[in-house]
């Protein structure tokens, strides 16, 4: 146990250089025909695997950890990439196609003046504040109606899935001021940077891969505290943690919005990467498409999420290139062999094969534990 | 001015209390009394309404109406869950409930009824010298001392439902509710499960709901004989064994439908 928890320690710092450092500089001093090279598209797809894991460590907090499986965290991290987004769409200034100081899509809809919600977004901090406090609160008020009245289980999951078809019913419409089913787009500048320079999106990978790395720690920190513990002992045995004086609803409940902010973090980062931002990142596939990510990982893991997130990514960047009309129809493959065949994952896959391999190779011990069964006593005669 | 009559030391106390589940009467004037650092056994047939009552007193279930107090004056049905056991109301499930995942140690370390239990607190709580000791003190009553780093998942059945009633003990209770602690136990597990609820007697009260008779000689002082929903006797395991109406509930019941269908 202690001797695997250093072995992913070393390993997931050894990564953190390799994308912190090793990949940032061999994009700035390598030439671009080197085979040492990494190209900003390298950087740039890698970047958005990285707001990937931060969604998927969020999954697997809730469903690896405590029970929970939501299938809102797409919402989440939508939401903390329209925060986001709104910012960038005010450092488009006047250099939208129609040349005016508010956002073209406003324009479009026959605003000649920024709505208020929109004014404070000129501001990059308040943005942030925002992407944390908006899916923070809404979690929140969600999380305590949901915890409140007991509901778990798959009920759970329904919920969560109805709250992000819900909202994103609601931002397809422009009504809402938030782009509507185009969303933002066509950004220029983030913090007096230009986005279409490789140095800038440089930047923002490396921001990706300090704040992944950040959100491993927090985690792995807390699965080694009491809180941790009681988690995964509300996952194993609610009714026990429940009847050993836990208000286990307050526990979900921080669960559930500390999940929502990490999600929208991976959303804010992801935004000034990927250069759009709407309504389809709510669709309820996304959020199945992250719970796959976890599922192939290995859940119950701080690591597992974002190795999930890599592979079953890097795939789809594959497949849905070769092979475009068969990419559903492999993730759901995947989604049923690993739940059948794989049940810890890819991290669970070492511990699997060893046990595999002493139940059908070596020699059995003689002296395993074995229980007498219990032999019948003498017992009120139950009426039948 | 007249003196008040004295109250005599109740740990519990039920009176009148009914429950009614979409029409199936499961408790109905159901009045319980209980002693200071009392054993009592609980027995009675199928659906008499045992779990039922356990439900009530530890706030899973709200009654329909009643009194539930406990100790002096506690009202207990305006409790939720956590609160009614934070009080000292410790419960065991009928199903060995144990976080699988966890070691041995950490199972009685989360159990512990003296160390912090809101969602800040537990962030920071770590186990002090003091904590280790009572953990393995604890361990060493439900003789699991040398399985300390095992993960409970691995334990036998009978096991189990030891570990379970130690983390009852970390608690700390005042009261003691135990559902079936010898189901599905060997016979020698069982034996080892009555001396260890014994050892508890004084110190903790405790009440055990119990089908397998030969445990409830060992361990019953007083037995209580529940009938749908209610008290059907009162008394010491030979008085309820030779009471009338006990032996009609539980081998009558046959004969009585039998006759019906003739």
């Amino acid at each position: 146990m202690l001797r695997e928890s250093k072995i992913e320690l070393i390993a997931v710092m050894a990564l953190a250089v390799i994308f912190i450092v090793v990949m940032p500089c061999l994009n700035v001093y390598t030439a671009a025909g080197s085979w040492m090279h990494v190209s900003d598209f390298t950087i740039n797809l890698y970047g958005k695997y990285l707001c990937y894991a931060m969604l998927a460590i969020s999954v697997d907090l809730l469903w690896g950890y405590t029970g929970l499986l939501s299938l809102g965290q797409a919402l989440f991290f939508a939401l903390g990439g329209y925060m986001m987004g709104m910012y960038l769409m005010r450092m488009i200034g006047n250099l939208g196609q129609y040349q005016e100081p508010i956002p073209d899509f406003l324009v479009f809809l026959g605003w000649s003046n920024l709505p208020y919600i929109w004014k404070p977004f000129s501001s990059f901090a308040f943005a942030i504040i925002m992407a944390v406090l908006l899916p923070g609160t809404l979690a929140g008020i969600f999380g305590f109606l949901a915890f409140r009245s007991r509901i778990r289980g798959v009920y759970f999951s329904i919920l969560t899935q109805a709250l992000t078809y819900a909202a994103c019913l609601l931002f397809f419409r422009n009504s809402l001021l938030m782009g509507g089913n185009n969303g933002f787009t066509d950004f220029k500048f983030i913090l007096g940077h230009n986005l279409a320079e490789s140095s800038t999106q440089r930047g923002l990978f490396v921001c990706t891969g300090v704040a992944l790395l950040l959100v491993y720690l927090l985690c792995k920190w807390l699965t080694t505290t009491k809180f941790g513990k009681i988690q995964r002992a509300i996952r194993d045995s609610e009714n026990r943690v429940l009847f050993s004086g836990y208000s286990t609803a307050n526990f979900k409940l921080f669960v559930f919005v500390l999940a929502a902010v990490i999600a929208s973090l991976g959303g804010v980062l992801y935004v000034p990467q990927v250069g759009i931002i709407n309504p389809s990142e709510m669709e309820p596939a996304r959020s199945l498409e992250a719970v796959v990510w976890v599922a192939v990982g290995g859940r119950g893991t701080v690591v597992g999420p974002i190795i999930g997130a890599f592979i079953v990514n890097a795939l789809k960047s594959w497949a849905t290139r070769a092979y475009p009309d068969l990419w559903l129809l492999f993730l759901g493959g995947t989604f049923i062999f690993v739940t059948l065949f794989m049940p810890r994952g890819i991290v669970g896959l070492p511990a699997q094969l060893s046990a595999f391999r002493k139940k059908h190779f070596l020699p059995k011990s003689g002296h395993a534990e074995t229980l007498s069964p219990p032999s019948p006593k003498e017992t009120l005669a139950k009426p039948e | 001015m007249t003196a008040a009559p004295i109250k005599p030391e109740f740990i519990l106390m039920l009176e009148e209390v009914n429950k009614t589940f979409e029409g199936f009467k499961a408790i109905s004037n159901l009045t319980f009394y209980m002693d200071v650092g009392e054993l009592r056994v609980v027995i009675g047939p199928n659906g008499a309404g045992k779990s039922t009552m356990l439900d009530l007193i530890t706030g899973r279930t709200k009654p329909d109406s009643g009194k539930i107090e406990f100790g002096k004056d506690t009202d207990l049905t305006k409790l939720n869950e956590p609160a009614i056991n934070r009080l000292g109301i410790g419960r065991k499930f009928q199903t060995p409930s144990v976080y699988v995942d966890h070691t041995i140690f950490e199972n009685i370390w989360l159990s512990l009824g003296d160390s912090s239990h809101s969602v800040w607190g537990t962030l920071f709580s770590r186990v002090t010298p003091q904590r280790r000791d009572r953990i393995y003190e604890i361990l060493k009553i439900i003789a699991l001392d040398g399985k300390a780093e095992t993960k409970a998942g691995a334990l036998s059945h009978g096991q189990k439902q030891w570990l379970e009633i130690g983390m009852l003990l970390a608690q700390n209770p005042k009261l003691l509710l135990v559902d079936e602690p010898a189901a599905g136990m060997t016979d020698e597990e069982t034996h080892k499960t009555g001396d260890l609820l014994l050892s508890l007697e004084g110190k903790h009260s405790i009440v055990v709901i119990e089908h397998d008779m030969t445990f409830v000689r060992q361990i019953a002082r007083k037995v209580t004989v529940l009938h749908q929903g209610t008290v059907l006797c009162e008394g010491s395991v030979d008085q309820v064994q030779n009471d009338e109406r006990v032996k009609e509930v539980y081998l009558g019941r046959k004969k009585k439908e039998k006759l019906s269908h003739e």
